[in-house]
């Protein structure tokens, strides 16, 4: 069983990669698992589309903005915002499986391995963010029988990698939160104080526009919300167009965030060590 | 090291002079000791004397405040990548995934470890068939009684080929027939495959004469040597005896 006393092997490239597999393959199993948590990221989009988008297409009046071309349907104009929604609860569901992880003791398995913790944090996040892509094409695939498709089918692949990073983004604050939250029972507090305000206070359900003609300073709320320029991203890439100030704040908040849970987890600094947790 | 546990080999653990605090709260007061390779070691204290913290502390789950640890020789928080692949590790937490099967999780901890599915599985099988958990491997989990699961995470605990093992409370929770087992199974690695250990426990009949026996209280070493040689200091004739003495038979909770 022990080899003598040989050197440990060192964790090249093919370890890295081996153990990036590992840590997104445990994910998706889990996701496979947990069927209800599929079903449930699935209905909440089709219900805001089918029943919340219905019911305000003929009060809210939408613009041609850009990167639209013509005036769309109030569904097609929340399908970006549902598709960042998707990811910003799946993030926290990220969020809320990592205390899970920490009450019940497997989160120390992951943190014990030999690979840096912030790599291990990283393949982790990365993981999220596949499941969460999977769950934004599931909904694609059914909205577009409700006929909400991009202009053209490369739309669909062009859209891929702004999922990715925003996925990446609310991942990865869904980490920080995770650090935050001693216990399972907290996590209530997230959906009040993280989730509804930063999925209300942005262009997900109404253009900016709009809002700013009701109250200046929630516009400006808005603007400075990254869940905005998430969603943002995803509708210009929806249609095959890049809105660099998104792409910039998405990126930048992704750094600051993931800097943030490294730190928080980094067992000579961290929010953990602190709390003895 | 004490010198009756002295020889030439490089040690296998080596804590030195390590302290940890909870904000004001000491948790863990100037501890060193050393355990050698194929040693059975084990750590007594009574609950929140500071055994989980030195523990969580050796893994490097957060870093002590003062204080080196070496794990046969690798500083855990310089080289902690080194010290970790030699250290194999059973919380005293239940830490299986209970919705993935015993081979998916063994394979998941083969891959935080960088082995690859193939090599995994033909070490999990050796690995099985000795625990006598070859035909659970397909099972969740969830399914395992608390015995098949301690042993379980024993051989996943294994699984990259450590040369050192640690066990927090390893027994906790389990009845006296899987108690006997677990203890078995662990001092056989010692004696057969030469795997130090460092078992982590509360109950002194978990202690036998010849092992190494480190006390602590309080966050305070109080004894590091062989039990017998504790006994003998401490004028006790049994290591209970001894550890009533040494702690003054009195339960403190200051320390976590």
């Amino acid at each position: 069983m022990s080899d003598g006393l040989a050197a440990p092997r060192p964790f090249g490239l093919r370890q890295y990669l081996i153990c990036l597999q590992g840590i997104v393959w445990r994910e998706g199993l889990r996701f496979l698992h947990q069927r209800e948590r599929f079903v449930s990221a699935l209905v909440r989009p089709l219900v805001w589309l089918f029943i919340f988008a219905a019911g305000f297409r003929q009060t809210l009046g939408i613009s041609i903005i850009p990167p639209y071309e013509t005036y769309v349907l109030y569904e097609v104009f929340i399908t970006p915002g549902l598709m960042a929604m998707i990811q910003l609860f799946n993030g926290m569901q990220s969020s809320l499986s990592m205390v899970y992880d920490r009450e019940m003791g497997s989160m120390r398995m992951l943190l014990v391995s030999p690979a840096p913790r912030w790599f291990l944090l990283t393949s982790k996040l990365i993981a999220g963010v596949a499941v969460s892509i999977l769950q934004v094409y599931a909904y694609l695939v059914i909205a577009y029988f409700w006929e909400i498709e991009p202009p053209t089918w490369w739309g669909y692949l062009t859209v891929l990698p702004a999922l990715a990073l925003s996925g990446l983004m609310l991942g990865a604050l869904g980490m920080v939160l995770s650090s935050l939250i001693k216990q399972l029972e907290n996590f209530a507090g997230v959906m009040n104080f993280v989730i509804f305000p930063m999925f209300f206070a942005s262009s997900a359900l109404y253009p900016i526009w709009r809002v700013r003609e009701g109250s200046p300073w929630l516009a400006f709320v808005c603007e400075l919300n990254p869940f905005t320029h998430a969603v943002e991203l995803i509708r210009f890439a929806f249609y095959q167009k890049i809105e660099p100030v998104s792409l910039a704040v998405v990126v930048g908040c992704t750094l600051v965030f993931l800097a943030g849970a490294i730190f928080a987890y980094d067992p000579a600094r961290g929010m953990l060590m602190r709390r003895g947790g | 090291m004490n010198d009756s546990l002295r020889d030439t080999t490089p040690d296998a653990l080596s804590v030195e002079g390590v302290s940890h605090s909870y904000g004001d709260r000491l948790a863990l007061d100037d501890v060193s000791f050393a355990i050698a390779p194929a040693t059975f070691a084990v750590l007594l204290g009574l609950n929140g004397a500071g055994k989980s913290t030195l523990f969580s502390v050796i893994t490097h789950l957060y870093a002590s405040r003062a204080g080196a640890i070496r794990i046969f020789g690798r500083d855990v928080a310089r080289e902690s990548g080194a010290a970790l692949a030699q250290l194999g590790v059973v919380f005293q937490q239940r830490t299986l995934d209970p919705d993935l099967t015993v081979e998916q999780n063994l394979l998941y901890h083969g891959a935080l470890h960088g082995i690859g599915r193939r090599e995994t599985r033909a070490r999990q099988a050796l690995l099985l068939a000795r625990f006598g958990l070859a035909d659970r491997a397909r099972d969740r989990a969830r399914y395992l009684s608390g015995g098949q699961m301690r042993r379980i995470e024993i051989a996943r605990a294994l699984l990259h080929r450590p040369h050192l093992l640690l066990l927090d409370e390893p027994t906790a929770g389990l009845d006296i027939e899987a108690r006997a087992d677990i203890l078995f199974l662990v001092r056989d690695l010692v004696r057969a495959d030469g795997i130090g250990v460092l078992w982590t426990t509360h109950l002194v009949d978990e202690v036998s004469d010849e092992d190494h026996v480190v006390i602590l209280h309080k966050g305070r070493r109080l004894a590091n040597d062989r039990a017998r040689v504790v006994m003998k200091s401490a004028g006790a004739r049994s290591i209970g005896e001894a550890f009533t003495t040494l702690t003054g038979g009195g339960r403190d909770e200051s320390a976590a």
